[in-house]
């Protein structure tokens, strides 16, 4: 591990010096530096700095404070009424002992596990920009069959981020050059030739607070496929909301996590869903036309049918359980 | 000396270092302090094949020492050449030791040993296990000696003329030991002589090979095991970190540690050789064996032949005329396969009982009466009678307890909201071992005994049933016994491997108490070399059966398992609860292997690319939903004093097939390469 200097944020427009990252429950970044993929030269820590608070928006929705840990988000009793889906997307991550430390803007950032970008001693242009990707002729079951590139087919770990994202959730920062209300649906960008970039933020940027929308969203569901019962990152999951009046499609929320470098808003799919009749073959159909544009390789095919198997079941106890909001 | 009609032996005494273990007391290797003590750290060859040329050394980093090949002490050969580390400028794998670096701290030992920099000259490499490779070959023998090559009768005759007929291919992948303790060492040099403090399963044996590897005396090493958190094969000899500490030790004139971390244990302490097995089974139309053909492929690396013993099993499981086995080893540019909990057996049994259940199916014989009709009466090959074998009395038992009967032996026939369900059986084999060890008593005028014997405990009850061994042979309560183990300056104790630590040490251990009382002495030492080697060999096995029930989740191909069971024969039981935490420890070991576990090989890199717990699955609590563990009241009193067989391995043996079968049962898809993972099984339901 390299030798590093530590001081606390004192205030959210410091801005953080080049060779500097910020730290708050640390559960990824420091696994990164011991392992060498991470090298900061300072860490900032912001567990002082950040809210760790979740407390009601006038006109409705709630506001996170970045600093809220994973387990006291999914046990909120607001969150669990109105947003059933993010509890159990909390809940289907980690382990108990990563929930406590972890926290909602540090989850957010967490940093792919891609096995090649987690070894230092191996090409990836995610932590070593031009130097290849392995993963395409190598082992890539668990990565993007969308959004990927020819320079990096990582997927997002996070299963909290999939369900922010179905929930249209804006995530609230603070930087140098002042705050920005960004959508949780864009605050992730695809790898195309710069994959080192995750997100959007910009240096110093701090994530302060997430904001859930006033609307409720209580017919919804997070469902996890993975190669254990617990303790495994998703192979395949989905966040979803539905409403359903006269057998027909009202509002459908619908985000897919571990198939792209991003939480993906399954936007095509949602398009042909509204207003279609609240049927397994409208599902089926509807994820068929999202996985119209899936690259799949040699060892992830499998996951097509697995997110269109995992959306139409999701989607099917969503309407059989009433589709109301 | 007080008589007592109570025995120990067969009670559940519990884990006698229990306390200290749960509230920290207990000390592993690396937790012994030491003045001045400096840290090491493995610097691993980041290419499969080639040439180290030199080491660069960054002068800002704080390394009190860089050693590799080019400045280290020289060392005698070892039998095992993975510990001539730092001797050669061939790299035979990637993940190989190149260098260490000993630093003040363990930070700064680290960060040393990522920017070392290795000037190096890579070659071609070649890292895949093919069964049409054209170096593949026969060794003269597979561990730890039997014949690469058996055969009786005419099989291809006999295959020819077979009525049903089953000829099936099955892949295991490499599979990595990974005790909770990972493999740590403390070398101290005082003078000419060397205390380790280090984790393992024979500090004897470390002792040993330590002194050897530095062309010292046995006695000048002295080696400290008290405590050891799992080992799995993996420790069963000195490891490259044993001799690198001492290294480093002796350079630097200070105490140095070297603790592995996760990502090292995959490829510097050994592994389970991935297999490919083909498996011919020839029958009469009502289920009578005809012939058994079973081809076993393994691999090692360049620098010696490890040939692990895969198709062993297969030549006393059951009753044929024709029969024959064989193993192919191919050697790659990849670290050397070790032992891991049941070597040979876990591999074989998985393919010889998956090909019993395909054979069931095709027959329409219910595969517990298939095996039945195929018990043998005496060892097939060996013609040498059983001391004891109720395999059959475990399967018929055991489907008593599971609820067999009635079982609907189509498969997907059942179906609960989105899952399919499914029940397998399948057999398990080990054999009963026993080991020269020397072991030694000692009488004190307050009534109580010292009992001593080099032995270790890896976590698994040793020292609380050799002290209910001693306890009974001296006629006395359990409480009148101090028992001493984990060094190497004790008498001379064999390997806690082979399922065979008990009986080994028990038996020396009843020996000494049994002189001590005889002779009037204060002090009696007994070796059982002698008996040992007069004994028979053949025909010791213990047996047992699996049962299990999945359920597999038609929406995603997931697999649970709701239900493992297995019924044991593995001869008298010494402690009901240690031995059932074995039984359970080798079913959850199986369930891995079954569903979960694998090395996954990058070609191009020459490397499994997944090395960390995060990565590399084993079962977490939740997929242990129940399970159970039950045992045959065996007697066999041909083996030791005690009358018992290992328990430490059978659990893992036939516990994945019988998982594997049941999620046949169940989807009605047979996968053949472990693990069954839901990419395998979606494409199918």
């Amino acid at each position: 591990m390299k030798t590093f200097t530590y001081r606390s944020a004192t205030g959210f427009a410091d801005g953080l010096e080049p060779g500097a990252v910020f730290l708050a429950g640390g559960t990824n970044l420091v696994d990164l530096m011991k392992l060498g993929v991470a090298a900061p030269d300072v860490l900032v820590d912001v567990n002082r700095l950040v809210a760790d608070e979740i407390s009601e928006l006038p006109g409705g929705g709630l506001r996170i404070g970045a600093g809220v840990r994973n387990s006291d988000l999914a046990a909120d009793p607001r969150v669990r009424t109105r947003y059933p889906v993010l509890s159990q997307a909390l809940l289907a991550g980690a382990s108990g002992q990563l929930r406590n430390m972890a926290t909602t803007g540090g989850n957010l950032l967490q940093r792919t596990r891609c096995r090649y970008f987690m070894d230092a001693t191996k090409p990836c242009n995610k932590h070593a920009p031009g130097t290849g990707c392995p993963a395409r002729d190598g082992d890539h079951r668990n990565l993007a069959i969308l959004g990927g590139s020819d320079a990096c087919i990582a997927t997002h770990p996070s299963d909290m981020a999939v369900a922010l994202v179905a929930l249209d959730a804006v995530v609230n920062t603070s930087g140098p050059a002042g705050e920005r209300r960004i959508p949780a649906e864009e605050l992730h960008r695809l790898p195309g030739d710069a994959p080192e970039r995750d997100t959007v933020l910009e240096h110093g940027e701090l994530i302060t607070s997430v904001d859930l929308p006033a609307v409720e969203v209580t017919n919804s569901a997070y469902r996890k496929a993975r190669d254990r019962a617990s303790y495994a990152f998703a192979v395949g999951s989905v966040a979803a909301a539905l409403t359903v009046a006269g057998g027909t499609v009202g509002d459908v929320r619908l985000a897919w996590g571990a198939v792209a470098p991003k939480p993906w808003r399954a936007r095509i799919a949602e398009e042909r869903l509204r207003g279609a009749p609240a049927t397994r073959e409208s599902f089926l159909a509807a994820a068929d036309a999202e996985l119209a544009g899936a690259r799949a390789l040699r060892d992830n095919a499998y996951k097509i049918a697995l997110m269109r198997n995992l959306t139409a079941s999701v989607l099917e106890r969503l309407a059989a359980a009433g589709g109301t909001r | 000396m007080t008589a007592t009609t109570h025995r120990a032996v067969g009670t559940p005494l519990a884990r006698l270092e229990g306390p200290k273990k749960v509230t920290g007391a207990a000390k592993y290797a690396a937790e012994y302090p030491q003045d001045d003590l400096a840290y090491a750290w493995i610097v691993q060859s980041p290419v499969a094949r080639g040439r180290l040329d030199a080491v660069v050394v960054d002068p800002t980093d704080e390394a009190i020492v860089v050693l590799w090949h080019g400045n280290a002490p020289r060392l005698r050969d070892a039998d095992d050449p993975e510990l001539a580390v730092l001797q050669s400028a061939a790299i035979s794998y990637r993940g190989q030791p190149v260098a260490l670096v000993v630093a003040d701290t363990p930070e700064g030992a680290r960060r040393a040993a990522q920017t070392v920099r290795l000037e190096i000259t890579a070659e071609e490499h070649d890292t895949v296990l093919r069964t049409d490779h054209p170096e593949l070959y026969t060794p003269e023998t597979v561990n730890p000696g039997f014949p690469s090559e058996t055969a009786a009768g005419d099989v291809d005759r006999a295959w020819a003329a077979a009525p049903v007929r089953i000829d099936v291919e099955y892949a295991t992948p490499a599979l990595h030991n990974n005790p909770m303790e990972p493999h740590a060492t403390i070398a101290r040099w005082d003078g000419d002589e060397l205390t380790l403090w280090d984790s393992n399963q024979h500090p004897s044996g470390v002792a040993a090979t330590v002194s050897q590897v530095f062309g010292m005396r046995p006695d000048q090493t002295r080696v400290i095991t008290e405590h050891v958190g799992g080992g799995f094969g993996s420790k069963g000899t000195a490891r490259p970190n044993a001799v690198l500490a001492a290294m480093g030790a002796r350079v630097t004139g200070r105490p140095v540690k070297l603790a592995l971390p996760r990502q090292q244990m995959f490829t510097v302490v050994g592994h389970r050789t991935p297999t490919r097995q083909r498996i011919r089974l020839a029958a009469t139309s009502d289920g009578a064996l005809t012939a058994i053909d079973h081809q076993a492929f393994s691999q090692s690396s360049r620098l010696f032949e490890f040939a692990e013993q895969t198709a062993v099993a297969t030549r006393h499981m059951y009753a044929a005329p024709n029969r024959r086995t064989g193993h192919r080893l191919l050697r790659l540019d990849m670290p050397t396969p070790r032992w891991m909990r049941a070597p040979g057996e876990a591999p074989g049994m998985f393919a010889l009982e998956c090909a019993m259940d395909e054979l069931a199916a095709e027959l329409g014989i219910d595969p517990i009466e298939l095996r039945v009709r195929n018990e043998p009466e005496v060892e097939p090959e060996t013609g040498t009678p059983f001391t004891s074998r109720h395999y059959v009395d475990c399967l018929r038992q055991g489907a008593e307890r599971f609820g067999w009967s009635g079982r609907d032996p189509r498969p997907r026939q059942r179906r609960e909201g989105d899952w399919w369900i499914g029940t397998g059986v399948a057999g398990a084999t080990y054999p009963a071992m026993a080991q020269p060890s020397t072991a030694r008593v000692r009488a004190f005028d307050d009534g109580g005994f010292e009992v001593a014997i080099g032995a270790a405990d890896l976590g698994t009850g040793a020292r609380t049933i050799l002290t209910q061994i001693a306890a009974d042979a001296l006629g006395v309560p359990v409480e009148r016994i101090t028992i001493r183990i984990g060094d190497s300056s004790l008498p001379k104790a064999s390997v806690a491997g082979g399922s065979s630590g008990s009986a080994s040490w028990g038996w020396a251990v009843t020996g000494a108490c049994r002189a001590l009382r005889e002779s009037g002495e204060r002090e009696a030492v007994f070796d059982t070399t002698e008996l040992i080697q007069k004994q028979e060999k053949e025909g010791r096995h213990a047996f047992g059966a699996h049962f299990a029930e999945v359920r597999v989740d038609a929406v995603t191909g997931e697999v649970r398992v709701s239900r493992l069971f297995g019924m044991y024969a593995a001869g008298r039981i010494l402690n009901p609860r240690t031995a059932r935490s074995q039984f359970l420890g080798g079913m959850i070991m199986g369930m891995g292997m079954a569903l979960h576990e694998e090395g996954v090989l990058d070609p191009a890199m020459g490397e499994w690319v997944n090395h960390d717990l995060a990565e590399y699955h084993i079962p977490a609590h939740a997929d242990v939903e129940n399970i159970d563990a039950a045992w045959l009241d065996e007697q066999d009193d041909q083996l030791n004093p005690m009358g018992s067989k290992g328990v430490g391995e059978i659990g893992i043996v036939g516990s994945p097939a019988a998982i594997v079968n049941a999620v046949w049962h169940a989807t009605g898809v047979r996968v053949r390469d472990l693990p069954v993972r839901l990419d395998k099984l979606l494409p199918h339901l």
